[in-house]
């Protein structure tokens, strides 16, 4: 059972166990958003005494944070109790399409040029720090993340998610295709 | 203790999350790239579950575990600020290859340059509530 796990697991169990999380989280009366913590972190550290948008009750939200403590170990026992060493199996146009840009495939879940800790160059922080500051304010901006408007607004159907998901793949497009290949040159 | 649920359910999400490579930037360069079938497989599999799970609640009414009825709230009508909003979260997205989600399951896995991109999440929504009045919406 262990061994089975330990592998890399296919997209429809993957996708079957992600919606299986949206149905627990709306059976225990909640629902699956993950951003709105990013929101409630501010609020903890006082972000409503100057912004009235971080004004507000954020015990009321204090599940959701502990779901993200939960994701934060599971990261932890995937990495240890259910490591694998296999190196990923990555597209191979990908791969030569990474080395056009620079960017080597090391197996790895995240290439330690960009994500090392010993490639921590000023330049790799102004590039992580940036690209967490337009998932932050463009996740707020859209009222919601992937898990919001990708899982639970389509899920439920909702117009306005299908406009935010196709906007991510807009943006995501324009990086991957345009904007990357720019700051990786610098 | 109360709580625990939601800790066990984030695990469940991080190992999820992990073990089909979900968080893995490469990944993310692969599905932007059209090279793989992947990561459509995986929200593709999600969505059509989680359509089908959420049609039978509302034709079933099932109640939640306190008893109380689900509800479902519709998202705010304004274009604006799904496809502005939507075309930001993109670019950092496949910037970083994560979302908030894995962001913290990387940290979790010993990726702790995601620290970082966590500053940089807090801090562009911090942004947001700051100027969100001067926004179109």
């Amino acid at each position: 059972m262990l061994n089975l796990l330990k592998q890399p697991w296919p997209w429809y169990t993957s996708g079957a166990a992600i919606a299986a999380i949206m149905v627990l989280l709306l059976y225990f009366g909640k629902s699956f958003g993950f951003s709105s913590n990013l929101r409630t972190i501010c609020s903890m550290a006082g972000a409503g005494k100057k912004v009235s948008f971080f004004d507000f009750d954020w015990r009321a939200q204090k599940w959701n944070l502990l779901f993200l403590l939960g994701s934060v170990l599971g990261g932890l026992i995937a990495a240890t109790l259910l490591k694998n060493n296999t190196p990923l199996k990555l597209a191979a146009a990908t791969v030569t399409d990474l080395k056009t840009i620079g960017i080597n495939f090391d197996g790895q879940l995240n290439p330690a040029q960009l994500f090392g800790i010993h490639s921590l160059s000023l330049k790799n922080v102004i590039l992580l720090l940036s690209g967490g500051l337009l998932v932050g304010f463009g996740s707020r901006y859209a009222g919601g993340c992937t898990s919001g408007h990708a899982i639970s607004g389509l899920s439920n159907l909702q117009l306005p998610s299908l406009i935010a998901v196709i906007g991510f793949f807009a943006g995501g497009l324009l990086m991957t295709h345009f904007l990357l290949p720019l700051i990786l040159s610098i | 203790m109360k709580g625990l649920r939601f800790i066990l359910a984030g695990i469940i999400f991080g190992i999820i999350m992990t073990k089909s490579e979900a968080v893995s930037w490469y990944r993310i360069q692969e599905m932007f790239r059209f090279q793989s079938f992947h990561m459509y497989g995986i929200i593709g599999t999600a969505v059509v579950l989680g359509a089908l799970a959420v049609l039978l609640i509302k034709k079933y009414h099932i109640k939640d575990s306190q008893g109380n009825p689900i509800i479902f709230t519709d998202k705010e009508k304004s274009p604006s600020k799904y496809i502005i909003g939507g075309l930001i979260f993109g670019l950092g997205w496949a910037l970083t290859g994560a979302c908030p989600g894995p962001m913290f399951v990387n940290i979790g896995y010993g990726y702790v340059s995601f620290i970082i991109v966590v500053i940089g999440a807090l801090s562009g929504t911090f942004l947001y509530g700051l100027i969100r009045d001067r926004l179109p919406h």
